[in-house]
This record gives C-alpha cells, sequence and structure tokens, in this order.
C-alpha cells in the first residue's frame, strides 16, 4: 500500500525488528538527568514512568545528554521538558513537530525527540504530524495518550473513546476516537510502536528502538489520567486504571486485525517498520549535488 | 569590486539580502505576492549549503524557523496577510523565548482573502500588535528595492543584537517592482555573527543578559543545556517557568519591553528631505513615499515648503524624529494605504503641536502624487499655484 508513497520503501514484519537492550538505571541515575524531582503530574498519573522510560532509552543508547534535544509542546505532557536536564523546548501548543523540523534541518546531528500529548499531537497539531509523517524526518514523536484533556481539566479530546465521559462531554462522547498509530502508519512514518507503562521495560524498548531507527518513529504510550479520565469514567483508582489498559492490549503478533478495536483492545509492540529516504539526508544530498556542481564550474 | 548594475526584483533583493545576511534556513508557504521569495531562495539555499523547506502552512513555517534559529541558524520565513495571521502566535512565542528570527510580510489588501495581488499597508498595526500580550517587536519598511536588500540585513542583525523577532513590512508595490541596483557586496556589509555567550556553560545564566548587554543565545546542543519556553520563566532560574511569581512576570515583562525600547534610537531609522525650511511635511513609509518624495517635489518646483520624513522604522515609534517635526511645521500629512493606522500613532506624538492630515485608501491602488498634492495645495490657499504639467 505504501508503495505509492515511495518506491524504495522496504516493509519489514514487525517481528522482524530487534529493538536495542535496555539496561535499567538506577533511581540516583536517573534523578541526575532531571533538573528537579518535582513535578505538577498528580499522584497516580503515569507520565513519569513514561519519562523514566525516556531516560532509561536514552541512557541505555549512550547518546549524549547535551546532543539529545526534547522538544514538546503544551498540556501535562509537554512539562517534561521543565524536568530534563537535557536541551529543552517548551513549544506554543500543537506546534513541537514543526519546531523540531526546523531543528534537525539546521542541525541534522541532534537527536531530536518530541513530546506531546494526544490533544496536541491529533487535534491542534494533526496537521505537523501527518506532515513529519510523510517527510520521514528523522525525529521520534512519543505520544503520551491519556486519551483527555487533563492541564484544562478534563475536556474530550480526539482519543476520548466514544461514549466515554469528560467535562465537554458530559453525555457520552458521540466522536470516534482516533487510532493515532493507524494514522502515523497512513501518512507514511517508518517506525510506529505502541506501548503501556504497566509493561515498562518493553516501553522503554520501543522508545529506544524508535530513537535508533532512521526516519520518522511515532511511538504511542497509552498513559492514564485517574484524576480526570478515571474519575469521570468510574475506575479513579490509578492502579485498576494502569491495569485495565494492560488488559486491553495485545501483542502485535496475537492480535486480531479484524476483530474489534479500541475501546476494549489494541495492539502493542512495534506495530510497523519500514525503510525509506529520510528527509534530512536527502536533502544534504541535493546540498552536495548543488555545490559540486558550483564548483565543477569554477 | 562593486558588483553590476542589473535589474532586480523587490523580492528577489530580500532574498539574496537574507544570504548576504548569513541567512541559513528558510521555511514558507506559498501566497501572494511573497511568493518569489521562497523560489528564490530554494535556489539559492542549497548553494550556499543553508536549507530551504516548504512547510504544510505559516504556521507551520514559523514554527520552523524558531526551531532552526535556536539550533543555530539565522532563519526567516516570507508571507503576506492571511499567513501573517496565522504566525502571530508563534511570533510572540519567539518575542517571549527571545529567539531571534526575520519575517518578511510582502503586504496586499486585506482583511481576509482581500486582494491577493494589490498593494496595501494595513499589516502596520497586526505589526506592532498582531500577537496577545504586551511585547516589543521591530519592523522596517521598506520603500526601494535596495532597501528591500539592506532592510533585510538590517533586519537580521538587529535580530541578532536584540534577540528578538524583526518584521519586514514590504508590500505588493515594493516587492514585485524591479529597479536598477547594484546589490552591495559582502566587504560593504556589517553582518552581525551569531555568536556564543563568552561566559562557560557552568557559569551561564539568562538573567546576566542585561538591557545593555544582550549576550547571544546559546544553541539548542551545544554545551549549554538550554532551556526555552514560551511560559513566564524565571531568567535567574536557567528560565525555570515562574508562573506563581508576580515580580519575576513583572520583571520579565519590563526586560522584554526595555531591551529594545531602551535602544530607541540605534533602532529607529527617518530619512528626511526637504526639512531644512519646511514649513509643512508629508509622512510616508513604504511605496507610499516614492509619491510622497514626487509630490514633494513638486511643491517645491511651485515654490512652497514642503518637506518629507521618511521612517524607515514603523516599530518602535520613531517618537525623537515625530517630536522634533512637530516643534518645527504647522502641518503634517500623512498618507497611506490604509485608514489612519499609522496616523494615529503620529497624532498623539504630536500631541496637538501640528495639525494631522490623513489620507487612507484601501482599495488596492497605490497613492498616487497628485492626490497628496491636492492635500498640500490645501495647507498653502495662500499660493498662486501655476501648474503646467
Amino acid at each position: 500500500m505504501s508503495a505509492l508513497v515511495d518506491e524504495e520503501l522496504v516493509e519489514r514484519p514487525p517481528q522482524d525488528v530487534s529493538l536495542p537492550r535496555i539496561e535499567p538505571h538506577a533511581t540516583p541515575e536517573v534523578l541526575s538527568h532531571l533538573r528537579s524531582p518535582k513535578t505538577l503530574w498528580c499522584p497516580g498519573c503515569s507520565n513519569g514512568i513514561v519519562t523514566r522510560a525516556l531516560i532509561d532509552a536514552v541512557l541505555s543508547l549512550e547518546l549524549e545528554p547535551e546532543r539529545t534535544c526534547v522538544i514538546a509542546g503544551i498540556g501535562c505532557a509537554g512539562r517534561i521538558t521543565t524536568y530534563l536536564k537535557w536541551s529543552t523546548v517548551h513549544t506554543a501548543h500543537g506546534r513541537a513537530l514543526a519546531v523540531a523540523t526546523g531543528v534537525k534541518a539546521a542541525d541534522p546531528g541532534l537527536n531530536v525527540i518530541v513530546v506531546m500529548g494526544d490533544g496536541d499531537c491529533v487535534a491542534i497539531g494533526g496537521n505537523h504530524l501527518i506532515h513529519a509523517a510523510r517527510r520521514n524526518i528523522d525525529v521520534t514523536a512519543l505520544v503520551f495518550n491519556n486519551s483527555i484533556y487533563g492541564m484544562t481539566g478534563g475536556q474530550m479530546s480526539p482519543t476520548t473513546f466514544e461514549g466515554d465521559r469528560s467535562t465537554t462531554s458530559v453525555y457520552g462522547n458521540v466522536e470516534q476516537a482516533f487510532d493515532i498509530c493507524e494514522l502515523a502508519h497512513a501518512a507514511g512514518a517508518t517506525y510506529v510502536a505502541r506501548g503501556t507503562p504497566y509493561g515498562y521495560t518493553r516501553l522503554a524498548q520501543l522508545i529506544a528502538g524508535g530513537i535508533a531507527h532512521k526516519g520518522f518513529a511515532f511511538v504511542e504510550a497509552m498513559v492514564s489520567c485517574p484524576t480526570y479520565y478515571g474519575r469521570q469514567n468510574g475506575i479513579p483508582d490509578p492502579s485498576a486504571m494502569m491495569k485495565r489498559q494492560y488488559d486491553r492490549s495485545v501483542p502485535v503478533d496475537k492480535f486480531d486485525r479484524d476483530g474489534p478495536r479500541l475501546h476494549d483492545r489494541y495492539p502493542v509492540g512495534v506495530l510497523h517498520h519500514a525503510e525509506r529516504s529520510e528527509y534530512t539526508a536527502a536533502y544534504a544530498e541535493i546540498v552536495a549535488r548543488v555545490q559540486g556542481e558550483a564548483g565543477d564550474r569554477a | 569590486m562593486p558588483q553590476p548594475r542589473r535589474l532586480v526584483q523587490g523580492n528577489e533583493a530580500v532574498a539574496e539580502g537574507a544570504i548576504a545576511a548569513g541567512a541559513r534556513f528558510f521555511a514558507g508557504y506559498p501566497i501572494t505576492p511573497s511568493t518569489e521569495i521562497a523560489e528564490v531562495l530554494s535556489r539559492r539555499m542549497p548553494q550556499v549549503g543553508g536549507h530551504f523547506i516548504q512547510m504544510e502552512d505559516e504556521i507551520a513555517s514559523i514554527a520552523a524557523v524558531i526551531g532552526a534559529s535556536l539550533a543555530g541558524a539565522k532563519s526567516l520565513t516570507a508571507t503576506s496577510g492571511p499567513g501573517f495571521s496565522l504566525m502571530q502566535e508563534s511570533i510572540g512565542y519567539a518575542a517571549m523565548a527571545q529567539v531571534p528570527c526575520v519575517i518578511i510580510d510582502v503586504m496586499r489588501g486585506g482583511p481576509s482573502t482581500g486582494l491577493p495581488t494589490e498593494p496595501s499597508q494595513g499589516d502596520v498595526m497586526q505589526a506592532r500588535w498582531g500577537t496577545h500580550g504586551e511585547h516589543s517587536i521591530i519592523a522596517f519598511v521598506p520603500s526601494s528595492v535596495m532597501e528591500c536588500f539592506t532592510l533585510t540585513v538590517e533586519a537580521f542583525n538587529l535580530a541578532e543584537a536584540y534577540r528578538t523577532p524583526v518584521i519586514v513590512l514590504s508590500d505588493a508595490t515594493v516587492g514585485h517592482m524591479r529597479e536598477a541596483v547594484a546589490l552591495p557586496t559582502p566587504d560593504e556589509l556589517r553582518i552581525a555573527p551569531r555568536g556564543e555567550p563568552d561566559v562557560p556553560p557552568e557559569e551561564y545564566d539568562e538573567v546576566m543578559s542585561t538591557v545593555d548587554n544582550i549576550l547571544p543565545r546559546p544553541a539548542l546542543g551545544s554545551r549549554y543545556a538550554v532551556h526555552v519556553t514560551g511560559l513566564v520563566y524565571d531568567r535567574a532560574r536557567g528560565g525555570a517557568p515562574a508562573t506563581g511569581t508576580p515580580a519575576v512576570a513583572e520583571g520579565l515583562g519590563r526586560y522584554l519591553r526595555e531591551k529594545i525600547y531602551h535602544h530607541r534610537d540605534a533602532i529607529c531609522r527617518v530619512e528626511e528631505i526637504g526639512m531644512e525650511d519646511a514649513e509643512v511635511a508629508i509622512l510616508a513609509y513604504g511605496s507610499v513615499a516614492r509619491s510622497a518624495r514626487a509630490a514633494m517635489r513638486w511643491a517645491r518646483r511651485q515654490g512652497v515648503k514642503v518637506g518629507l520624513v521618511r521612517p524607515i522604522t514603523l516599530w518602535p515609534f520613531p517618537t525623537v524624529a515625530v517630536d522634533h517635526l512637530a516643534e518645527q511645521v504647522r502641518t503634517i500629512i500623512v498618507p497611506e494605504m490604509n485608514l489612519k493606522q499609522f496616523s494615529w500613532e503620529v497624532q498623539a506624538a504630536v500631541r496637538g503641536r501640528a495639525k494631522v492630515v490623513d489620507h487612507g485608501r484601501v482599495d488596492g491602488k497605490l497613492i498616487r502624487p497628485e492626490e497628496i498634492q491636492a492635500l498640500i495645495k490645501r495647507e498653502f490657499y495662500y499660493h498662486r499655484w501655476e501648474e503646467t504639467a
């Protein structure tokens, strides 16, 4: 299907991907990568678990912290830039991927990781997601999908499941939720993965796999918001919420793609993996060719 | 050796000015009448080892420009009214986070889709107050092809010096006009480099920048652990958010204003012609200043004392020049392709010391010299007019 996008696209069966090994790092070392151990995330929020998974992934890949840049938008997830001690940019709402495109184009040697919430990524920033995926620019997009707008107090988002309640869908959401991984895949992302905080090591591996991948990598972390999502939908207990997410996740090789979707069960693991020309590398070839031609004439 | 004189279009001169100023990143989206800037830079950027990207919209374009600038590349975008409107949120981000960048707005008739191929000066106030919140901004307005080049260079220099977005307000006439010019060579230009703070990373703090000594912004991925945010931040604590500390918010807000306004005299540029003995002045900017100059020359041939004051910097407002003007002349004629956007500001600065005559049109047509001449006639009603032409 994606052959239409690029003739040189090489599809790989997801189970063929060898993910990097994760060395769990001790808490003091993890903390040394934070500006502050205090966050504004609520008790029971799983954003902190994904943040630690990201740190474990970056350390396991032995990336230079100085050359690792985290760019995020607005919302609970976006606050990660305040906490991480690397180069960080807290952009305007929805614009993280567009800012990251400029950063990566200007300095292709940087490791660029983009953190977004679900509203940030597929509501206000949806246009940037599909175009970053289409360009196959070498950044890793990590989405903290809590299916709700947490920072503003629990409004429905494009990933709120049909029928679920929020402060702006008090009678139940009539809209269908986005499957962001399917969207990223269709738009041209060459690495697409989904994980849960409950499966911590696997999640860290999936993030590391995305960072190691040359091209646009999309990793969706299904996080839980007991404060706003849980309480409005009858599961206020943080551990019950995390467990439910885990129960609903099905390893991709066991997942029946024709069966019922999303609300009750969703595939986790590397959902899609392919190789195709990466944007900054392709542009660098043009620069070399143009400058070479100019040199030939001189 | 100077470059040979050749016919150059205003938009092309902007693009060449950007390259000469050291810009190595452009992001944009096609829009009339600015598109030639993108077209020229898509060819020129790879030649100089820079990067051109056509983004999915203007919101993405200014965001990518901010990203590239943070990563160390001098960056610009070019657009027109509708795109300029879309960029406003991130222009505010660049002002707040102090990201040097240049925005070229080739003005066309508006509001909305308006008059895509006709000139206008309707974005004067949008350039100043288009983004929400208290902020400072610098805006230049070229009135010739040569100025499209030189003011683009100057825009980059000031963006670096004051760590701020700088806007160049061109218009459809200036942008699409062709004039024979010998563009300056690199040795004829002063180019402000993108530097690093002269303080080691472990000692560097944002608060070291003062109104009198603004340190360069360290690049992302440099040895400085950079944090950039659009939230109110504490300059003394590595730019950490400080939304709960009114004193910090007040201090930042005033700093962001003062770092530009304190240097107003150095930033504001005004051209004055025939002002030595003028009784009446025409204050005009951009393409309208060309008609104003013709009208002024006509008036001088008629024997009446008319001068021209041409602000090259619109923002910050050239207060000193207008103050001086108010003391000298009895009437200031302000023709502009909008309805009083700048003349209100002039009137406020003049404070009743002279009469301010405004003249505007929003039909997409240039203000002709004859229109200004008619206004001049009214101001010298005692004069015997002997027109030959």
